[in-house]
Parts: structure tokens; sequence; C-alpha cells
């Protein structure tokens, strides 16, 4: 399993955080993210994984994270800043992850070795 | 975003609302099996009288995106004019195997998943490409499913009207009220797509929200 925290994700691009996240999950890794990805990486992360899925080898990635919230400062509310706060992230090979109950606060998963 | 690059485009977008476009694309979105065809064909049959596509058991039975251009909606006194596009369901994996317990065979589940994984990456694609969206969600299943969240959390980043179609009320085990409490910031209409329950109402809110 590989916690990765805020400060390392911040300095990488979307295309560098979805490889790493991939990568790690291709070779059988449970990977946490601190604080998540954004709604569009998540987007991105999707499509990446369905170029990446082979019948026999790789059936694809089980992804939780909780629900993401918008900034609600006056001033960015102003300037409709679209700030995303997005939070912690479990993603792991979807046949070794499986999410048994999940709600606004709480993920609850059965991690299974291969 | 610089400030100045923000408050242009704040202006810009309280210009298009002036000139609102006559016709808004609609994107139907959900995981695989929550209605979402089972509606566009409701929608379309209803507003025009033919149909979109094949409804099965099977999941990921659309696995291209169809677009309906012009499809035109009256409710309460609002008139809207949708190009609607009905999306193959969103998922974050695909197991032939799973359409072979459907009773598939080895040859044909694994075209299936291809095709399935093509279909994906199209739904995901089309979401830059549109001005709303109808979240299908399956009323008897758990609503923070990752397709729900990333879905809505890509409209909300977008700004762009969402609108979620809580389906398959005429099931027995069916909660819409789950759904009310997951995801309270978003207007919710509870329908059955198969069987037409309160799809007036659903009209009504496509009026408003796209119109």
């Amino acid at each position: 399993m590989d916690l990765i925290s805020e400060e390392k994700m911040a300095g990488m691009t979307a295309m560098e955080k979805i490889r790493l996240i991939l990568d790690g999950v291709k070779k059988g890794k449970i990977i946490v993210l601190e604080r998540g990805l954004t709604p569009s990486e998540e987007a991105k992360l999707i499509e990446m994984t369905m170029t990446e899925i082979t019948p026999e080898d790789f059936p694809g990635i089980e992804i939780e994270s909780y629900p993401s919230s918008q900034n609600q400062k006056l001033i960015d509310r102003i300037f409709r800043k679209p700030v995303v706060r997005t939070r912690l992230t479990v993603i792991g090979p979807a046949n070794q992850l499986k999410t048994l109950r999940k709600d606004r606060d709480l993920i609850s998963a059965l991690v299974s070795s291969q | 975003m610089g400030l100045i690059k923000r408050v242009k485009k704040n202006f810009s977008s309280i210009f298009k609302n002036l000139f609102k476009k006559k016709t808004a694309k609609i994107g139907i979105y959900g995981p695989p099996n929550a209605g979402k065809t089972t509606l566009a064909n409701r929608i379309i049959r209803d507003w025009t009288g033919d149909a979109m596509g094949a409804v099965s058991r099977v999941p990921h039975e659309t696995r291209r995106a169809r677009r309906r251009e012009g499809v035109t909606i009256e409710s309460n006194g609002s008139k809207v004019t949708l190009d609607i596009v009905d999306t193959p369901g969103l998922a974050t994996k695909i197991d032939f195997q799973e359409f072979m317990a459907h009773g598939l065979e080895e040859e044909e589940a694994k075209r299936r998943a291809k095709e399935a994984t093509e279909g994906i990456i199209e739904a995901v694609k089309w979401l830059d490409d549109l001005d709303g969206v109808i979240l299908v969600m399956d009323t008897t299943q758990d609503p923070f499913t990752q397709v729900n969240v990333t879905v809505i959390g890509n409209m909300e980043a977008r700004k762009l009207p969402l609108l979620i179609a809580a389906n398959k009320i005429d099931l027995p085990e069916s909660s819409p009220a789950r759904i009310r409490s997951a995801f309270p910031q978003h207007p919710l209409v509870p329908i059955s797509a198969l069987e037409g329950q309160n799809i007036d109402t659903l009209y009504e809110e496509i009026a408003d929200h796209f119109g």
C-alpha cells in the first residue's frame, strides 16, 4: 500500500498523477491519496484506465473518494473562482479492492491478495 | 487563472445568458443499468414518436454515444429544444466474466468488454462538449458510487446545470430519499423511466433547468 501525501501530488501534472496511480495499481498496490484528485483528473483517470484494460490481466480499478466540495469564501463566489476541495481517495486493482459501504464520510472496503 | 481573465470569463457568461442558445446539448449519464437508454427512449418517444436505442439486462448494452438533435419539450408554459446525448454507462472496471455470467460466450463477452471500454472513453470525452447533464441514478443502489461522485464533481467544477433522475421508483426497494440526502445541492426528480411514473414532473424540471 502506498500512502501519498498532498505535497507530493501538488507538484505533479494531471498526467503524472494518473501514470503514478495506474503504474502502482497494475503492480497490485493499493494507493491512498491524502487529498485526492480533482473531478477532471478523476474523469481522465477513468479514461486512461479504459485504455489499459486487458481481459486476462487487468480488469480496471476500484476507486473511492468522498464527494468534493466547493469553496464557499465570499470573494471566490463573487469572482466565481472554481475552487474544488478534494478529499481522501483510495484506488486499487478491481480484482483486489472491493468497496463494501460508502457514505459522505466513511469508506468501508475489503482488500484481498491475488 | 488571473483576476482579469476570471472577470472576463464571468462577463462572457453573463452575455451568453443574455443571448441564450436556443438549443442546449444535454448528456444522459450514469452507471451501467441505471436506465439511461430507457429514459432516453421515453423522452424521444414522448416528444418525437421515435426511439433512441435497444435496452437489455446485460450491462453495457449501450456502447456508443447516440445523439438526437432538436427534441422540443414543452411544460408549464416553458419550452426548450435539446440535443439529447445518450451515453454508455460509466464504470472504472470491465470484467468480461461478468458478461459470461449473463450467458454470453467467452469470445462475445471479450468483444463486448472491449467495446464497453471504448464506449466509456467516448462518454468521458462528451463531458467536455455539453451544456448540462441528466444524471440517472438507480434508487435501489448506494448513491455514493464513484461514477455519481465523478460526474457531479465535473458538473460542479464547470458550473453546468445538473438534474438527477432518481430512477426505478417502481421497484419496492427503491429509496429516492437516500439520493436526496446524499446530494441535497442538486434538483432531483424520482421517476420510473420504464413505467413513466412522474415523468411529467421531470419534463417540468428539464424545461426549467435547461431552458
